[in-house]
């Protein structure tokens, strides 16, 4: 058992940390909403680490394991950037995984990794995949239609809808004359139920990362914070709160990281460790924002104060996937098989 | 990173389930079960003719230096086997301290007998009136030339009916502080002056309260410095914090779900197939998961010479505290029947799932209550100001 970083991971993470601490203050956050896209921080952050990192050496990308990615991840969620790196690397492995059929767009994307691309994570109805997550910034779309996963170039209307977590969140036709298939039936089930496994993972991570940012900042909050001629966080009902969130937040860590190391090293274990790395990275992400802003009493509900932005994403970025609770739906499925199986 | 524990501790696992399938007969699970005693004479030395009981030591005091990793590996099937182990776990809390504290001449005495599961030994520290300020005890211990005369009461000191020893925390100096005037001793059970009363728990545990009147004992048994019996008692506690793995509700997990996959209702569907139980058992797998990565973050921050006080207090809030919620949650799922006891007719998942809900009130608060680790996290881990309680 080894809990530790390699050298590489640490030099990516510190990397990462170090373009985000300059480039990613809170004020940058708030001067993406509502669209929830700052290309010029993406275009700097591609050359840190671009969403090709995750696809393997042979084919252009740097060889990056799913691990490596969720470490990125944490960075990302814990800064509340505004760029599309998990939708993007979801893609950019999605293309790899059809082979020949996603090669002409997947070299596309190596050689300009700036390009937003996207996977539906829900089915498409109609002909329109709804509220796909950078739908409004990508211009390569990947979707399952039916029995199809299809791909679609080009730009959306380039507008988000209105949204809790300022998401660059739009509908997307697929119905386009210029689309072409990735594959069908049941491999093309099979490659998007991974790809959501793996947008799982990595959103876990990224929630991580929010969590407990979220929580570091009600932490110093309730260190400076004095009431009653005391340090709120001196008081129990406050350190409880604060206590239960970190402890989540320390387990959410670790099992999305083992979800993540599972992909290339225990992949039987694989789709049951990232359903429950996402859900339960979800609840530590909300529970510790929502902890964090109660303990700024009145202010956490002004917007002057920056914990209201974690606390509206950590509801807002899981829904992605839909209601959490078919999440347990789906991790029972993983575990036990489909209901009714025999 | 590296989530597997290793192949060492994979071939110790398959060494231990041989052994566990050879020696621990269903017999002794029910008969633990039924008189609330977690331990077993016969069992227990089975286990220390292995060298088992503390595995891990270095060979010059009879150990086999077995990693923590390994040892996580040992404790995790004793746990999936639901074998008896209170007695090696409260010996093993006792020699830790020895071992570390002790003179030599005590750890020829004891160490040895302990280890080869020989002798057992019980835990006194709490008091009627001293429960996580286990410092403001009042059990005393009066020097009286090279004797001590102790008097005082204790509560529970589980397995004190079965054990040879109790290691108890007493006061032998009312002048100064509370925490700086306390000796540890380790009293045999059978010196005069000594009655055990026992105190049953809702867990379905028996433990005891415990009475000293004019105790004499020899100096011989008291361990470590006079007065410097909180410093001893801490190295223990550190120990008894360390060292969780699977857990209960790991095995009552897989035989929830084992039954559920078997049974079938009026109607032909399985019980599986219901979205409640479904859920329900899913959420608890989830939680099961992160109480297993906290207690083998715990292992690998002691094996990589860390002390995980923290870690080990984020793991036992979690895990005790997801045990209880769990537990509730599958009684309710067994709807009417989840009331049924073991050994009663149609008693769902053979009575263990009714078992667990009672057991896991115990788990909140022995050990270090659940406030008790909260305000660990708080103050050491977050560093937020200390609490004026």
């Amino acid at each position: 058992m080894d809990l530790n970083l390699t050298d590489e991971q640490d030099e990516v993470v510190s990397a990462v940390r170090a373009l985000l601490t300059d480039r990613c203050p809170s004020d940058v956050v708030r001067a993406s909403e509502p669209g929830g896209f700052d290309p010029e921080l993406w275009t700097a952050f591609c050359r840190v680490a671009g969403p090709t990192i995750g696809v393997a050496e042979q084919l252009g990308g740097g060889g990056a394991s799913l691990l490596d990615l969720e470490l990125v991840c944490e960075q990302l969620g814990s800064f509340l950037a505004p760029v599309p790196f998990i939708d993007c690397v979801v893609a950019a492995r999605t293309l790899a995984a059809v082979g020949d059929p996603g090669r002409h767009c997947l070299d596309a994307l190596v050689a300009e990794p700036s390009t937003v691309s996207t996977v539906a994570l829900g089915p498409v109805v109609d002909g329109t995949a709804t509220l796909v997550t950078s739908g409004s910034i990508a211009g390569v779309l990947i979707a399952l239609d039916a029995d199809e996963l299809v791909l679609v170039t080009g730009a959306g209307d380039g507008a988000a809808r209105g949204n809790l977590g300022s998401s660059p969140l739009a509908d997307r036709s697929v119905r386009d004359p210029g689309r072409s298939v990735l594959a069908t039936r049941d491999l093309a089930r099979a490659v998007h139920q991974q790809a959501l496994d793996e947008w799982r993972t990595l959103m876990g991570g990224a929630l991580v990362g929010l969590g407990a940012a979220a929580l570091s900042i009600g932490v110093e909050y309730a260190k400076n914070r004095h009431q009653f001629g005391a340090p709120i966080g001196s008081f129990q009902s406050i350190a409880r709160d604060l206590a239960e969130a970190a402890t989540l937040v320390d387990g959410a860590r670790l099992l999305a990281r083992e979800a993540a190391w599972a992909r290339s090293e225990d992949d039987e274990h694989f789709a049951p460790l990232s359903s429950m790395a996402f859900l339960f990275a979800t609840r530590a992400a909300r529970r510790a924002s929502t902890v964090a802003l109660h303990v700024h009493g009145g202010y956490g509900f002004t917007l002057e104060y920056d914990i209201q932005l974690y606390y509206r994403r950590a509801e807002a970025w899981p829904l992605g996937l839909g209601d959490p609770r078919r999440g347990v739906a789906h991790l029972a499925d993983a575990l036990f098989g489909p209901a009714g199986a025999s | 990173m590296d989530f597997r524990l290793g192949p060492k501790s994979d071939a110790f696992r398959a060494e231990v389930r041989a052994f566990l399938d050879e020696h621990l007969d269903p017999e002794i699970i029910e008969r633990a079960h039924r008189s609330g005693t977690n331990h077993d004479k016969d069992f227990h030395r089975a286990i220390g003719a292995q060298g088992w009981i503390a595995a891990s030591w270095p060979a010059e005091y009879g150990g086999q230096e077995r990693d923590p990793f390994e040892m996580t590996a040992l404790r995790d099937e004793l746990r999936l086997a639901g074998a008896p182990t209170d007695g090696m776990g409260l010996s093993l809390i006792v020699c830790q301290t020895i071992r570390r504290v002790a003179t030599d001449e005590q750890k020829a005495d004891f160490l040895p007998r302990a280890l080869a599961g020989e002798i057992t030994m019980s835990l006194g520290y709490s008091e009627p009136d001293s429960g996580s300020d286990v410092a403001s005890i009042k059990t005393s211990a009066v020097r009286d030339g090279d004797e001590w005369v102790i008097n005082g009461q204790k509560m529970f000191t589980t397995l004190a009916h079965v054990a040879d020893y109790v290691f108890l925390l007493a006061r032998t100096n009312h002048a100064v502080p509370k925490h700086k005037g306390l000796t540890m001793f380790l009293v045999p059970l059978d010196s005069p002056g000594i009655e055990i009363h026992p105190v049953h728990t809702v867990g379905g545990e028996r433990t005891n309260a415990t009475f000293y009147t004019d105790v004499r004992i020899s100096d011989h048994y008291r361990i470590g410095e006079v007065d410097r019996g909180w410093d001893v008692m801490t190295v223990a506690l550190t120990f008894e914090r360390g060292g969780f793995g699977l857990s209960e509700a790991d095995r009552v997990w897989e035989q929830a779900v084992g039954w559920a996959e078997e049974t079938r209702r009026p109607d032909g569907s399985r019980v599986i197939d219901d979205a409640g139980v479904r859920e329900r058992l899913a959420t608890m797998r989830m939680h099961n998961e992160v109480a297993r990565l906290l207690a083998y973050r715990t292992t690998f921050v002691a094996a990589t010479g860390g002390l995980p006080g923290v870690e080990g207090s984020m793991h036992k809030l979690f895990y005790a505290e997801s045990m209880a919620a769990d537990a509730a949650e599958l009684v309710d799922m067994l709807g009417s029947e989840g009331v049924l006891q073991r050994g009663e007719d149609g008693a769902p998942v053979d009575g263990w799932v009714e078992h667990l809900f009672r057991h896991a009130a115990v788990t909140t608060i022995y050990g270090g209550t659940s406030e008790m680790q909260r305000s660990i996290i708080a103050e050491r881990g977050l560093g937020l100001p200390r609490s004026s309680r």
